[in-house]
């Protein structure tokens, strides 16, 4: 018997928001029509019951598993969607769509404008997390399912599940943030703003319209630096670099002469191919205006069929477990059922990421969501 | 049942708790007595653990827990908000004793805590003719590599709810094989006490 594997995963599409119903976004302005990019892992049962929406963090996409294809980026979660994995496709109907705002198949600022027959650029609106979640529910609503099972996601993907309870309270069973927050700090902002900066200070970027020319590349791959540098952790830098010098090192001459200047420059301009500088600035913009510290995210009535579990990481200090305290804080002050775990892992904030260090995250991930009410 | 009651203490509690009730467990470890209960007698649970294989454990059993020290875990459940706190075995581990009593008492309308007594006969006779700190059944520590910061006997837990002006509800007193009724402070070697405001 050969070990059971995810086949070839197709990304499917679904438009709306056609114009005369058009999509109204969280600032007030209609926007359409929407296409959203989605791939779905395992079977959609009967009742259609057992569905959980995976939500990629900020640079991710819809391909959560699957085979490598060279036309489809590497898959992001492939040790946690799959049969028996944590996210168990026997049993489950595992979703995930890209976001709005983003470049990988969903409606994005490098889409085309139909009413100008060129890219948006930034005639495309501003969108928040919650612009994100409720482009999903339709969706989730087109595929005709009623109530999620779970949703998960690391990082801007758990701000995204945390914003889906507090947006449809009654739509979702088991909600899992990992390394997330209920809000942006200073500290989040300011990497988001040094980001942002290096991308409208590249002279390519032209206010947004470089669609068929030079692209930023210079500003974007610095701006990927910066964040790469804040998804690790000093502890895993030390032990993939420490201090260690390229082989080809010229010594002097502001050339990439330490293994983490190679490793980070390889990092910037891996990630320019893939993509876009528009859609940098527009999800980093939501993700730091996305702020329900207020508590006004539970409501008055509680959440007396919704259980939680949060993760955070002990080495991750750009999303530090204090933010995940403050979401379980909230919870028990309103009794509801949650369950808090800080794993002891090393690699900074991508732990999630991260299949060596997975094994404590599949475990506690695949008993959570096991146990029914 | 799926879980076998074990342990000594383990029969005192559940024997306590009331059906159906709400429970949450202070250094519940990996929550084989929440189990129990949550099986037994339809418990609304909650457990408080800050190792990360017991919370594991738990998480495995189907139990909802918060990964904290019982030290600071406490201020996030509102008042009076479950009808038992259990503090098995984890008093005498606690940094500031009376805070977390008096917020278990804050949160819980009842409080049932379990700790080993130290005086004891045998840790008594260890102490008197070996002149050594005493290492015994319910006291299985050397000094050096002991998690217990506190040594206390069931006179002395008596005398601090007196002080506090705390009600003694109940008090079970073990021996090895079963409740201990004569001396207890001589001849018990774990002391279970339920008390409240």
């Amino acid at each position: 018997m050969t070990a059971k594997t995810l086949g070839k995963i197709e990304t499917k599409y679904f438009t709306f928001a056609q114009p005369s119903h058009e999509f109204k976004l969280e600032s007030g302005r209609t926007f359409g029509p929407i296409t959203v990019a989605y791939e779905s892992y395992g079977q959609l049962n009967a009742d259609k019951s057992n569905t959980i929406l995976v939500m990629h963090a900020f640079s991710g996409n819809a391909h959560v598993a699957g085979p490598v294809s060279e036309e489809q980026d590497p898959p992001w979660w492939d040790f946690m969607v799959g049969p028996g994995k944590a996210l168990d496709t026997e049993k489950y109907f595992v979703l995930c769509a890209n976001v709005i705002g983003g470049c990988k198949g969903t409606t994005g600022p490098s889409s085309m404008n139909p009413k100008t027959g060129k890219p948006y650029a930034l005639d495309f609106p501003l969108i928040t997390i919650g612009d994100m979640v409720r482009v999903q529910k339709t969706l989730i609503d087109h595929l005709g399912i009623k109530k999620l099972h779970g949703v998960i996601g690391g990082s801007m993907g758990g701000m995204l599940a945390l914003q889906w309870v507090a947006l449809y309270p009654d739509a979702v069973e088991c909600v899992i943030p990992i390394a997330a927050t209920l809000k942006h700090s200073p500290q989040q902002i300011a990497f988001n703003e040094v980001g942002r900066q290096a991308i409208m200070a590249d002279p390519a970027w032209n206010y947004g319209n470089y669609y068929g020319g030079a692209l930023p590349e210079k500003g974007l791959a610095v701006a990927r630096m910066v964040g790469h540098i804040t998804y690790m952790s000093n502890d895993s830098m030390e032990k993939k670099f420490s201090r260690r010098l390229k082989d080809d090192h010229s010594g002097f001459k502001f050339s990439a002469d330490f293994e983490v200047e190679g490793y980070l420059q390889h990092r910037g301009m891996s990630f320019v191919k893939r993509f876009d500088a528009n859609s940098y600035l527009y999800i980093t913009k939501a993700m730091d205006y996305f702020d329900l510290s207020d508590a006004k995210w539970i409501p008055p009535q509680g959440l007396p069929n919704v259980r939680f579990l949060v993760i955070a990481f002990k080495s991750d200090w750009l999303y530090p477990s204090v933010q995940s305290q403050e979401m379980v804080r909230q919870l028990k002050m309103r009794q509801i059922d949650a369950t808090y775990c800080e794993i002891d892992a090393s690699y900074g904030h991508d732990s999630f990421l991260i299949e060596s260090e997975s094994e404590k995250q599949s475990h506690l991930i695949k008993h959570f969501l096991a146990k029914r009410k | 049942m799926k879980s076998t009651m074990k342990r000594l203490d383990d029969q005192v509690i559940y024997g306590i708790v009331a059906s159906g009730a709400s429970v949450l467990d202070l250094g519940c470890g990996s929550g084989d007595l929440l189990s129990l209960l949550v099986q037994g007698k339809q418990v609304k649970a909650q457990g408080v653990e800050l190792n990360n294989d017991a919370i594991h454990a738990c998480v495995e059993k189907g139990l909802s827990v918060f990964h904290s020290d019982i030290d600071s875990g406490l201020p996030y459940y509102p008042e009076q908000s479950f009808d038992y706190v259990i503090l098995n075995q984890s008093l005498q581990e606690v940094k500031g004793v009376e805070t977390v009593i008096s917020e278990a008492l804050r949160v819980g309308k009842k409080v049932i805590i379990g700790f080993p007594n130290f005086a004891h006969i045998e840790s008594r006779i260890l102490m008197f003719f070996g002149g050594r700190a005493p290492i015994s059944s319910s006291l299985p520590y050397s000094w050096y590599s002991t998690p217990n910061l506190r040594f206390l006997s069931i006179k002395d837990f008596r005398d601090f709810c007196r002080i506090k002006h705390y009600k003694i509800l109940e008090a079970h007193y073990l021996g090895l094989r079963g409740e201990i009724h004569i001396l207890p402070n001589l001849f018990a070697l774990n002391a279970i006490f339920v008390i409240t405001k």
